[in-house]
């Protein structure tokens, strides 16, 4: 996946986004990092197609179905009238596949988040972990090769926060797809990330990246001196970014 | 998350659990004691004034006319009722199917909702006659006529229900590649359900009185008559105690109309839909 001098400008002349580039390795975990409104949601929704670019071009050569791509926003964006099995079926059932034919994957998609027994609960019995649980096994489900993420954790409380992290640590280690995750915080970016885009704002776009190398990442990775440095460089890229407006 | 470890509940638990209990009997214990104390101040006052049934008939008689008049009076609900929810189905039929159309295609609504509007704020009785002029059948008439009533409700409700779609969800729909077919049913449809159910509840009453309006209006040609002609005829005649009866009837019905549509809406959305889970928890 590459974007190349991707600009986005709305009606009203809001520039969004001008000349962006970025591109993906595959099974690279990229996160983007910014201040609020310089443009990450924007970046996403152009990656994912929703709408096209003013200039440039983002370009995906190994996308071949609607199945590649998952997505996870911030809320969980569950149906409510829907069980949880129903909702983690929605994908599939868009591409004509029929529930009772999908059920083991449904099954291992939900016992991946480690859901499996709440197949027929409805959203509102769930907690707001729980709930994005399920918003990311129904991306996962259709075995997507890229994986957006617009700040899938930031409405969580801290606890929980981590465990997701860490959870998503290890289904990617397993899945070993590509996933661009955006994020305000830069300690989620630096534990989670291979590469840190930071983004500046006012026209959004890039304005520096951190390559993060870690052999394992966990709590040692949380608690050890290259953690709190990696903080400390992606932290002051971070208000370089949003001071030099 | 923290398990409460002390079994029994403190004070102030108790207190709320005891006023939630109370309120719950209360519910349906108060409607029946006031309308019982009612009854009783209104028969009272009949008896002690003296007031003769042709001009203000007791409960008592009211709810023996009702007995001795039920051969009159039955078949004449039964017309009411059958009448008042013909409407009310091709009123859901006709105003999900136009709230759909407009969804689809906004010139349409456009074009079209100002007529649903209009046809909304004429009051019925003053387009009725019109309709008796024109359309032979009474029965067809009369539905017509609680038809106009009925529908609007139901098309403003599932118009505004379609268009309630979260955002997200619908993003998502895109980005899996569903059809505009697809994103009606499994999408727009499931989410105006409660306010189609809102705009159903109301319909059902208006139904009812688009029927005895129309009926009023129709007047007494005919056969096969519903309540409203027989509170006419019972006027012609000053039979005031029948009159009361057949009001009551009315009243029953709609209630029972209220009733019934209040299950339907609590049944369909109770597994997700706030407004149904406040009455359980
Ligand atoms: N549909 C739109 N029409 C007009 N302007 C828009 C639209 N969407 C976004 N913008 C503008 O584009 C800019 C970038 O928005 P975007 O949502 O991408 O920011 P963001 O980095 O995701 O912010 P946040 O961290 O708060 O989510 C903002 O200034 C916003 O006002
Ligand atoms: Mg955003």
């Amino acid at each position: 996946m590459r974007m190349d001098g991707v600009g986005k400008v709305f009606a009203g002349e809001v520039t969004a986004l001008s000349d962006m580039n970025l591109t993906l390795a595959e099974g690279e975990f990229v996160s983007l990092l910014g201040p609020s409104g310089c443009g990450k949601s924007t970046a996403l929704r152009l990656i994912a197609g929703l709408m096209q670019p003013t200039t440039g071009k983002v370009s995906w050569q190994g996308r071949h179905d609607t199945g590649d791509l998952g997505v996870v926003f911030q809320e969980p964006t569950l149906m409510p009238w829907a069980t949880v099995e129903k909702n983690v079926w929605l994908p599939l059932r868009l591409r004509g596949e029929k529930l009772d034919a999908m059920r083991p994957r449904i099954r291992e998609a939900l016992d991946m988040v480690g859901l499996g027994k709440f197949a027929n609960a409805y959203p509102r019995e769930l907690s707001g972990g729980m709930k994005m649980r399920v918003s990311i096994a129904r991306a996962l489900v259709t075995q997507p090769r890229l994986i957006l993420m617009d700040e899938p954790f930031a409405a969580l409380d801290e606890i929980t926060r981590n465990r997701m992290n860490d959870d998503l640590l290890a289904l990617r280690g397993r899945l070993g797809c590509t996933v661009i995750f955006v994020t305000h915080s830069v300690f989620e970016s630096v534990y989670l990330s291979d590469r840190i885009v930071v983004m500046a704002p006012r026209p959004g776009r890039v304005a520096e990246e951190v390559t993060v190398t870690a052999a394992n990442r966990d709590q040692d990775f949380r608690t050890s001196a290259d953690y709190a440095g990696l903080c400390r460089a992606v932290s002051a890229a971070l208000s370089r970014a949003t001071g030099d407006t | 998350m923290t398990e409460a470890r002390t079994q029994i509940p403190d004070a102030e638990e108790i207190a709320r659990l005891r006023r939630a209990r109370a309120e719950k009997t209360g519910r349906w214990l108060m409607p029946l004691l006031t309308i019982a104390l009612a009854l009783a101040i209104w028969d009272r006052i009949v008896v002690w004034n003296e007031i003769p049934h042709y001009i203000l008939p007791g409960p008592g008689l009211v709810a023996r006319t009702l007995v001795e008049d039920w051969a009159i009076l039955g078949p004449a609900t039964w017309v009411t009722l059958k009448i008042a929810m013909m409407a009310l189905v091709v009123a859901v039929i006709g105003g999900v199917s136009l709230a759909v159309l407009f969804s689809l295609s906004r010139w349409a609504e456009m074009s079209f909702y100002p007529f649903a509007v209009i046809l909304q704020v004429t009051p019925v009785v003053a387009i009725a006659p019109l309709i008796f002029i024109y359309v032979e059948n009474r029965t067809i008439g009369l539905l017509l006529c609680a038809w106009i009533v009925a529908f609007f409700p139901i098309l403003s409700n599932t118009s505004l229900g379609l268009r309630s779609v979260d955002r997200n969800l619908a993003d998502l729909y895109r980005i899996y590649g569903a059809s505009r077919w697809q994103r009606l049913i499994h999408l727009q449809l499931p989410s105006a359900l409660p306010y189609f159910l809102g705009g159903l509840r109301i319909a059902g009453g208006l139904s009812l009185i688009g029927a005895v309006v129309a009926e009023y209006v129709a007047g007494t040609a005919g056969i096969g008559t519903g309540l409203a002609f027989r509170i006419l005829e019972a006027g012609y005649r000053l039979n005031i105690p029948r009159m009361f009866a057949a009001l009551v009837l009315i009243a029953v019905l709609g209630v029972l109309i209220f009733a019934v549509l209040s299950l339907i809406s609590h049944l369909a959305l109770r597994h997700w839909h706030e407004s149904a889970l406040k009455k359980e928890s």
